[in-house]
């Protein structure tokens, strides 16, 4: 595993915060998985020896919290919020859209290998639902054709990119 | 009656044209100079002007502040640790979001005046992953205030040393139930404590007394030690003080965040008057007065409710006033304030349908009742929707959430089991008429309320 020099830095830092080492994993896991955008088995070994765990001890928290992932993602990762209030303003539609634009399924990685499109639970931003998060950034009233806007930016970027 | 006017405190500067979040703009506006009064007083009188005040949390079970703190193990030894719940995952609401984002220093001033007040060095805010930016505003903010003297050894020169750490969380709703939350904040899964004896007043974090505050209910605080308690009990109403934050999402006109005395306002001048009515051509059909939690109101329904002298009074639902006490007795809960709004374009069974794969999802798993049935519930209103109701349906969903309800070790056994309880009780005729609507079957996945 290689981690850039920032994220070992950051990494050394965010221990120090805590009384007990063990309470650093989730932040930690954070770290690992924005710098090399999965957590592979060679993470959870990582973390764990950082910690001085057990690798279990590690595993059990990437296996229960819905972000973390043990497998690559499309370049873009797109969240549609799919609870009660975006699902009340059309968040079913706006999914599909997205889906259709790239060609995809849900959970899976579209075949030009730029984005994955994911149902999550509520956003906390009910009011200007639907909503979609692109990677860190949030989208607020994605209704279908502001979704086809982004997926257009989105292609117009990796086609800049060549 | 026309709607009393917002009264804007916690969210006195949220959108206001060239107000900025860093530390300058802040102290311009006043910022910090509640902290030091709060400094120059003893820490139990500070405590005191929270009771006076009559706060009760923000964060869903309206549970007295100042009761709570007089409740810390002070006599242990340990240190005293203060959590700040900033998980904000109950769906529906999006409060703490626009604090974080636009006024961190008014979240951090409140959580020194409190660690002051309790004796505690160290505090961590328990953010939701889902928050990366809010994350990295609240430590810069933190950092900031650092720099300042206003957070970390000797604060403001009164030889009082508090630090605060940002923990971040990632993507799981259970982690907003306060012993799931610790859990999680020692690095594990964030299976909820069983209390008792694990009540965080006595044995919460690291073993340690701890305080787990919500982030609107701290800013409170610090509002509460600027005017003074019995001040702040003037605002709102008896046993329900202060403003709140209610923040309107679903079927009306204007959605968003308003902010009023609690208590002073009614559900029907809050929905028609301030946030525009329904929309075109469509009426309302129900609402979800605190969270998806909260059991849900039947537009067009009314209470008869107690009142202090015996007697008693009934209610249209529009004209309940929207408090912790009126809504508990009308067998829901004002909850974390988040307002849902459904018109008469909604069938019942596919909103409970939404609901229930959300529990479904978010059951941490380790009791038995919920974690079934949780599923069991989302199964059932997943397979009326996709074109296999069956007449006794209502029924057997009733049952499956009765025999959750009590039987678990967190509130979330009860949180799972309210929606289906209550869409059975006041919808039943629509559970029943859906087999026969003969609805066609979706494809799958793409159900609910597509
Ligand atoms: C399932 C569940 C989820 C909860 N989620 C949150 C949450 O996201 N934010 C919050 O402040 N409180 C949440 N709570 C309430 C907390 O357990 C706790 O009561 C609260 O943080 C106390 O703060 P307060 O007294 O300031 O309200 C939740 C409770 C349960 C049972
Ligand atoms: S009630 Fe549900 S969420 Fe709470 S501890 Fe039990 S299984 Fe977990
Ligand atoms: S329901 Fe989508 S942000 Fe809350």
């Amino acid at each position: 595993m290689n981690l850039k020099p920032e994220t070992l830095r950051r990494i050394d830092e965010v221990i120090t915060h805590y009384p007990v080492k063990r309470s650093a994993v989730l932040m930690l896991l954070h770290a690992i998985q924005e710098d090399i955008g999965h957590l592979p088995p060679e993470a959870v070994q990582w973390v764990a020896a950082k910690l001085e765990l057990q690798p279990i001890n590690v595993q059990e928290v990437v296996t229960f919290y819905p972000m973390f992932r043990q497998h690559p993602i499309g370049r873009r990762h797109i969240k549609v919020c799919r609870t009660l209030s975006c699902a009340l303003r059309g968040a079913y539609g706006t999914c599909a859209t997205f889906e259709k634009e790239f060609s995809t399924k849900r959970g899976e990685v579209s075949p030009d290998g730029e984005v994955t499109i994911e149902f999550v639970e509520c956003l906390a931003s009910c009011g200007t639902a639907p909503i979609v998060m692109i990677d860190d950034e949030l989208h607020e009233n994605v209704d279908p054709a502001a979704a086809r806007g982004l997926s257009d930016g989105i292609k117009a970027e990796a086609a800049r990119r060549g | 009656m026309p709607a009393p006017a917002e009264r804007r405190i916690i969210f006195r500067h949220i959108d206001e044209p060239g107000y900025s979040r860093d530390l300058a703009c802040y102290q311009r506006n006043g910022g910090y100079t509640t902290l030091r009064k709060a400094l120059a007083m003893a820490p139990a009188a500070i405590i005191d002007e929270v009771k006076k005040s009559g706060l009760r949390g923000r964060g869903g079970a309206g549970f007295g502040c100042g009761l709570k703190w007089s409740l810390v193990d002070r006599k242990s030894g340990k240190p005293i640790y203060l959590v700040v719940n900033a998980d904000e995952s109950e769906p529906g609401t999006f409060k703490d979001r626009y604090i974080i984002h636009q006024d961190p220093h008014q979240l951090i001033e409140g959580i020194m005046i409190s660690c002051w007040a309790n004796n505690v060095k160290q505090a961590y805010i328990y953010i939701r992953g889902e928050f990366p930016h809010g994350a990295r505003i609240l430590e810069e903010a933190i950092a900031e205030a650092r720099a300042a003297g206003l957070v970390g050894p000797n604060i403001l020169g009164s030889g009082y040393g508090c630090e605060i750490y940002v923990h971040r969380g990632a993507g799981a709703y259970i982690c907003g139930e306060e012993t799931g939350l610790i859990e999680s904040l020692e690095g594990k899964r964030p299976y909820p404590r069983i209390k008792p004896p694990y009540f965080p007043a006595v044995l919460g974090l690291y073993q340690c007394p701890t305080i787990v505050n919500n982030v609107e209910t701290l800013c409170h605080v610090k509002y509460i030690v600027e005017v003074g308690g019995e001040a702040f009990a003037q605002i709102g109403t008896p046993n329900n003080t202060g403003t709140r934050i209610l923040c309107v999402s679903g079927h009306v006109q204007r959605p968003g965040y308003y902010e009023y005395e609690v208590g002073r306002i009614t559900l029907g001048q809050l929905l028609h008057e301030v946030c525009g009515g329904p929309l075109p051509g469509r009426k309302f059909k129900a609402v979800i007065p605190g969270g998806s939690s909260a059991k849900i109101l039947r537009w067009g329904e009314s209470f008869t409710l107690k009142n202090k002298d015996g007697s008693s009074r009934t209610l249209a639902v529009e004209d309940l006033p929207m408090d912790f006490d009126t809504m508990a007795a009308c067998g829901t809960m004002g909850g974390s304030g988040g307002v849902i709004v459904m018109d008469d374009s909604v069938n019942m069974v596919e909103a409970l349908a939404n609901i229930n794969a959300f529990y479904a999802h978010e059951s941490c798993g380790q009791c038995t009742p919920c974690r079934e049935g949780s599923l069991w519930m989302k199964r059932i209103t997943s397979r009326m929707v996709h074109g296999d109701a069956r007449a006794e349906d209502g029924a057997l969903l009733r049952s499956v959430a009765d025999q959750i309800a009590g039987r678990t070790i967190c509130a979330f056994g009860e949180a799972c089991s309210w929606p289906t309880q209550s869409f059975v009780a006041k919808f039943g005729d629509e559970f029943t008429a859906y087999p026969a609507a003969k609805r066609a079957p979706r494809p799958e996945g793409a159900a609910e309320l597509a």
